[in-house]
């Protein structure tokens, strides 16, 4: 439609930004409106604290969702006497406390933490339907990119921005430069969503999608399930880009149809024959553009403590002398000394002590699924001290204990346990001790982030059980190629 | 917001690349209800070893602090701004910054001024005895040893710096066109009027 007006061929961004314009300066700053909100514990209280200060109110609180999860403990939620368990730590309670508090003084929908909603904001945003095509989506939190997956152009945001969006609906944003990234090509055996994104990381590097909204384009991607192009949007800021974005397709309208806040009935075919128009016109131009070929990505797993730190899980340890560039050099030297690795050391002979599959990037239904594959028959190592298996939202656990997923994980030995950020960040109880390390399906191995001290290895579902059974980085192609010609 | 002009005094010369707000502000410090108090838990991890830049006595309370490529990437929290203003940073030089860093900054009145890699690399080298200015004003880094870098910045986010405006309050004062665009999707795209 927007291309019609304007007589070139635009892309999706292209097109959801100027459906969103409100006001254009000169220099080129837009006003530009946001269609959903979502607000969690952590970067909320100061922006309604801003707001209160100087007696403004939030604006349109119907557009918008709060459910906590970065600092809930979890652990069981209500004890067996059915009363809810008292957050032990007093700040984590303090703000999860006020997030309930301003969301019932403003009138903000919220899923409290005995919700069956209840989960990772990034998680529960598209399960509900509350993330749609199209939509302008913020939260104050730099995984948003995550609802990119389904056609929103998402992005995290900071606590003034919060502010601002709690009071006017709006912000002020400059349109950025346009990625392609486009992956061709069926995916081998063993390989996923999460290896296909840390190649793409790895391939732009931490800052190649800078000042660009990325979109995710070919038909790796148009073959993959709504949750693993959660997966790889869910990791755009890992690479620079603030959104990713991925074009609305039958599948992404098969997800969506019937669930509690997506349209229904004639506002449904409405907002289908809207979804239709978005996807990139033939001919739309990109300012930068990286082809990946599907065939040659192998399970990834990361050696250091920056996420384009990426190598096959066939692969060693790099050697820092062999880069070029004198920083990236000095910070392989810095990430090798914080993960106790030297060079050359092969992947697959770093043995590990904890094994953490959850957060915004791996806990939905499908890799509960791909890990609960691997883990089928088999016992975690003995040399685990911790495996846990983290739901991103309660309707995921639900799904995945009518499915007997969850005896799966424990009788291997892993803890199942109640929805919420978990590990992914040292906030709440779950954290890595300090020089211990972690095969983890989260998406950021930056020093100290799983706790003071932990040592991260970013990987996927399946990879993270393999890391399981063996006590070590592991291929899980092997475990399950050896498994199969056992049963044939 | 105050107006800020005009940073001049001792720099951090540092000029470490990818330094994700993490390593500014630990998660530890996130669960603060205010925005005050976070410049003692700023780069705390580094703060730990022995001879770190920030505790180097040479540049003790500077308010202009040199960094690398893409600073301020990783998490959005604005607790990284905070903590930064908290420990008197008013100013950050650097040949690139993180988007969401970057506006969060410039939100708590915070400069961020990009500055290519060999005008980085010479201000490091001079910051080690010297101060230097940065001046908004002129769009100019400069040092009393006559360097002269000048710098491009967003014309708007220069005015509001510049006037100590407060950008909700602006925002507010467009709320017709607000209403507008509301009243557009209520009639063309229905359902995205009600979430
Ligand atoms: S799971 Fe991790 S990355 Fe995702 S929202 Fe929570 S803390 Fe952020």
């Amino acid at each position: 439609m927007e291309s019609m007006r304007t007589g070139r061929p635009q892309t999706l961004y292209e097109k959801i930004w100027d459906a969103h314009v409100v006001d254009r300066r000169p220099d080129g700053t837009c006003l530009i409106y946001i269609d959903r909100h979502l607000i969690h514990e952590v970067t909320s209280p100061q922006a309604f604290e801003g707001l209160r200060t100087v007696g403004r109110t939030v604006r349109r609180p119907d557009l918008m969702l709060a459910v906590p999860d970065h600092n809930l403990p979890t652990t069981a939620r209500v004890d067996p006497q059915g009363r809810s368990v008292a957050v032990a730590d007093p700040q984590s309670a303090q703000q999860l406390a006020l997030l309930r508090k301003n969301a019932a003084q403003y009138g903000i929908r919220y899923f409290d933490a005995t919700a069956p909603e209840q989960g990772i904001v990034h998680v529960v945003g598209p399960e509900q339907g509350f993330t749609l095509p199209g939509a302008t989506l913020v939260c104050g939190d730099s995984h948003t990119a995550s609802h990119g997956a389904l056609g929103a152009l998402a992005f995290g945001i900071g606590t003034s921005e919060i502010e601002h969006v709690l009071a006017t609906q709006t912000l002020l944003l400059k349109s950025s430069k346009k990625l392609e990234v486009r992956i061709e090509g069926s995916l081998g055996f063993g390989v996923g969503p999460k290896d296909v994104i840390l190649q793409i990381v790895a391939q732009l590097g931490a800052a190649g999608g800078s000042g660009f909204v990325a979109e995710y384009t070919g038909s790796t991607i148009r073959d993959m399930s709504i949750e693993g192009r959660l997966t790889v949007a869910n990791m755009a800021i890992e690479h620079g880009a603030r959104s990713g974005l991925i074009a609305p397709d039958e599948k992404t309208y098969a997800y969506l149809r019937g669930r509690p806040m997506a349209p229904k009935d004639h506002a449904w075919e409405a907002a289908l024959a809207w979804w239709r128009t978005l996807p990139s016109d033939p001919g739309a131009t990109y300012d930068k553009r990286l082809l990946i070929d599907a065939g040659t990505i192998a399970p990834n797993v990361t050696w250091g403590t920056n996420p384009e730190d990426v190598t096959p899980i066939t692969g060693s340890v790099p050697d820092p002398e062999q880069f070029a560039d004198d920083s990236r050099r000095d910070a392989a030297r810095r990430s090798l000394d914080y993960m106790g690795l030297v060079p050359h050391r092969r992947m697959e002979d770093i043995g590990i002590e904890h094994v953490f599959i959850g957060s915004c990037t791996n806990s939905r239904i499908e890799d509960l699924r791909a890990a609960a594959a691997v883990l089928q028959g088999r016992k975690i190592s003995s040399r685990i001290r911790q495996a846990m298996a983290v739901p991103g939202s309660g309707l995921v656990k639900r799904q995945a204990e009518e499915e007997g997923l969850d005896r799966i994980f424990i009788e291997s030995g892993f803890q199942w346990r109640e929805p919420g950020c978990s590990a992914c960040l040292g906030m709440n109880p779950d954290r890595i001790p300090a020089g211990e390390r972690c095969a983890s399906t989260s998406n950021r191995n930056f020093v100290g982030r799983q706790g003071p001290g932990s040592r991260t290895h970013l990987l996927s579902p399946a990879m993270a059980a393999a890391a399981a059974v063996t006590g070590r980085l592991a291929d899980v192609r092997e475990l399950m190629g050896n498994a199969r010609e056992l049963t044939p | 917001m105050k107006p800020i002009s005009k940073v001049e005094g001792r720099a951090y010369p540092w000029g470490a690349k990818n330094v994700d707000t993490d390593v500014i502000i630990s998660a530890q410090w996130l669960k603060t209800i205010s925005r005050r108090g976070l410049g003692k838990g700023a780069f705390e991890s580094l703060r730990a070893q022995p001879g770190n830049i920030f505790d180097d006595p040479r540049y003790a309370g500077a308010p202009i602090l040199i960094a690398g490529d893409n600073f301020g990437c990783g998490s959005s929290r604005e607790h990284a701004a905070w903590a930064l203003a908290d420990m008197g940073i008013e100013a950050v030089l650097a040949p690139s910054f993180s988007d969401i860093f970057s506006g969060n900054a410039f939100k708590n009145g915070i400069l961020t001024v990009t500055l290519p890699q060999p005008a980085i690399d010479r201000l490091i080298e001079v910051t080690k005895n010297h101060e230097i200015i940065v001046d908004l004003e002129t769009m100019t880094v400069t040092s009393n040893l006559g360097d002269v870098f000048p710098f491009a910045i967003d014309a708007f986010r220069r005015q509001c710096l510049l006037q100590g405006l407060d950008e909700i309050g602006l925002t507010l004062s467009m709320e017709s066109a607000i209403d507008d665009h509301e009243h557009m999707t209520a009639q063309d795209r229905p359902w995205l009027s009600a979430a």
